[in-house]
């Protein structure tokens, strides 16, 4: 195993709606710089335990965490923690392009304005585009709506938008389902460049995709942790005979 | 049997159109009664005049000032209230028994006559409040009336902001008034704005709570201060309507060509904000 110190993690985390159990005792740990993909079938909690790691299931009624996460070794559910700061740190990209209905500039600056940004926006905003691979497309119309550009400029500007805060980790929840074949490719392509500065954790449940992309793969099913190790490793070799099934597609 | 479905489809369409036909019929003829009767005393100067026992001499001047500081005064109070409601039921109050309590309640207050609103300002404001028949009563009593519909409409537009505006604003660290007050509220601007003035022009076309907190008719100056007597635009106008002269009745319609243009004028706006806005849905 690697020595490294994990960014994130998780000891018996069980997580329900209401009486109906989400997560049933996960532990894991999530390493720096890395793209760990977490695949399974739908339902099988994915999105649940991507959206404990920035406490986005707080504004889930009803919804029942046990067990530990940590956050660069700190309690995320110390009651001294503030979720809105972990948000600072921890970035997320979701399912459908969810750009704000303002410009494409105003996008990228609203974040770090309500945090009271001391830098030049101008330059963030370029800087985060670029590293979006968005600038070129967009840079000769920067206070356009963000509604003009396609599905795919839509999700990157939102990549763009999480990146302008500048955290360690950005969770991705299924950032390409509702993109087409080429739009997901350059999606793909951008991922592997942010990897050498950022945690990405994407969920997906396209397996070709998470071969592609990832370094570390963990595979959820019904609320279990099944398998979880390097990617290339998980896919060739699986110990499961449940992975096997579900990456040669026998399931899911 | 196909057919047979085909042609109740076409009877339907044409019941339809048939009684849109005969309400447009309706309005028009009413229109061109109006417009017939008034048009040949409307002239610019019947705005600058005050009214007169005369009928050649009266003007709608301390009318059309009255609507506009009552239309002010209105909005002033009845927005913020608005607003600041429709955000507290949609965004922050738990859905429990007490909030769809009040729901029912303010949807109930929206369709309690306005003649009832007047009684509560007569009360309320003009007699305790001491207020007398001042702006001010005029403009609280037309504020009661008018903010149901503003919370109504103000809730409607906030619901329709797509809850992943919210969460992408929340992902990015941001605390909920900075999402409610950055995001979702310049979203739902378009709606909110829309329903204010629609409520706002239906506060101006009422008399009957007017009248009943006892707005005078002949205001012969023009209120220089929410503590000054009024008169408004429908108030005048029923006025010079219930008098047996005939000359008085010609320069009511020619009132009530002023109050259609003012309220065509704001539903015009309405519209043209809801289109300018559109693209952003
Ligand atoms: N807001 C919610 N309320 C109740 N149950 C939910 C909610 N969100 C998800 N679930 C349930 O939790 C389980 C896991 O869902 P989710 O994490 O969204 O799965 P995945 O992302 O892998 O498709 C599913 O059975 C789903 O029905
Ligand atoms: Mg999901």
């Amino acid at each position: 195993m690697n020595q490294e110190a994990p960014i994130l993690k998780t000891e018996g985390l069980k997580i329900s709606y209401g009486s109906t159990p989400a997560i049933n005792g996960i532990s894991i740990e999530i390493r720096p710089n890395r793209v760990t993909a977490v695949i399974g079938p739908s339902g099988c909690g994915k999105s649940t335990l991507l959206r404990t790691f920035n406490r986005m299931n707080d504004f889930i009624p009803n919804i029942k965490t046990e067990g530990q996460v940590w956050f660069r070794g700190q309690n995320m559910f110390h009651p001294k923690v503030d979720p809105v700061n972990i948000r600072k740190h921890v970035g997320m990209v979701f399912q459908r392009p969810n750009p704000f209905p303002k410009s494409i500039y105003k996008n990228i600056t609203w974040g770090p304005t309500i945090h009271s940004y001391a830098g030049n926006l101008d330059e963030l905003v370029e800087k985060s585009l670029k590293r979006a691979a968005l600038w070129d497309e967009v840079k000769s119309r920067l206070h356009d709506s963000a509604f003009d550009l396609s599905g795919g400029q839509q999700q990157r500007l939102c990549i763009a938008r999480t990146i302008a805060m500048n955290p360690d980790v950005i969770l991705m929840d299924e950032p390409c389902s509702a993109l087409d074949p080429k739009a997901t490719a350059r999606i793909e392509d951008l991922i592997g460049e942010l990897r050498s500065r950022y945690t990405i954790v994407i969920v997906t449940h396209n397996m070709q995709q998470a071969a592609r992309i990832s370094d570390e793969t963990l595979f959820l099913y019904e609320g279990n942790l099944i398998e979880s190790g390097k990617t290339k490793a998980l896919f060739t070799n699986p110990t499961k005979q449940q992975t096997e099934d579900y990456i040669t597609g026998r399931f899911g | 049997m196909n057919t047979w479905r085909y042609r109740r489809q076409a009877l339907f369409l044409w019941m339809c159109r048939a009684l849109t036909l005969l309400a447009l019929i309706i309005l028009g003829s009413l229109i061109l009664h109006i417009a017939k009767e008034g048009v040949s005393t409307l002239s610019l100067d019947f705005l600058h005049r005050f009214p007169s026992r005369f009928p050649h001499k009266a003007g709608l001047k301390s009318a059309l000032y009255g609507t506009l500081w009552i239309m002010c005064l209105t909005a002033l109070i009845a927005v913020p209230f608005g607003i600041a409601t429709a955000i507290y039921l949609e965004e922050y109050s738990t859905k429990n028994r007490f909030s769809r309590w009040i729901q029912i309640n303010i949807t109930n207050l929206a369709g309690i006559p306005s003649i009832v609103y007047g009684l509560l300002g007569l009360t309320v404001f003009v007699r305790y409040l001491n207020m007398g028949q001042s702006l001010w009563a005029g403009a609280l009593t037309l504020s009661l009336l008018v903010l149901p519909i503003i919370v109504i409409a103000s809730q409607e537009a906030i619901r329709a902001v797509p809850n992943p505006i919210r969460e992408a604003g929340y992902a990015l660290g941001a605390h909920p008034w900075q999402v409610i007050l950055c995001q979702v509220v310049p979203a739902a601007l378009p709606g909110i704005m829309t329903g204010v003035i629609l409520a706002l022009s239906r506060a101006i076309g009422e008399s009957a709570p007017l009248i009943m907190i006892g707005a005078l008719s002949y205001v012969a100056f023009v209120p220089e201060g929410p503590g000054d007597a009024f008169t408004v635009l429908p108030v005048q106008i029923f006025n010079w309507a219930s008098r047996p002269q005939v000359s008085f009745h010609a320069i009511a319609a020619s009132g009530i060509i002023v109050l259609l243009c003012v309220l065509f004028t704001m539903n015009l706006i309405a519209v043209l904000i809801r289109h300018k806005f559109q693209r952003y849905k």
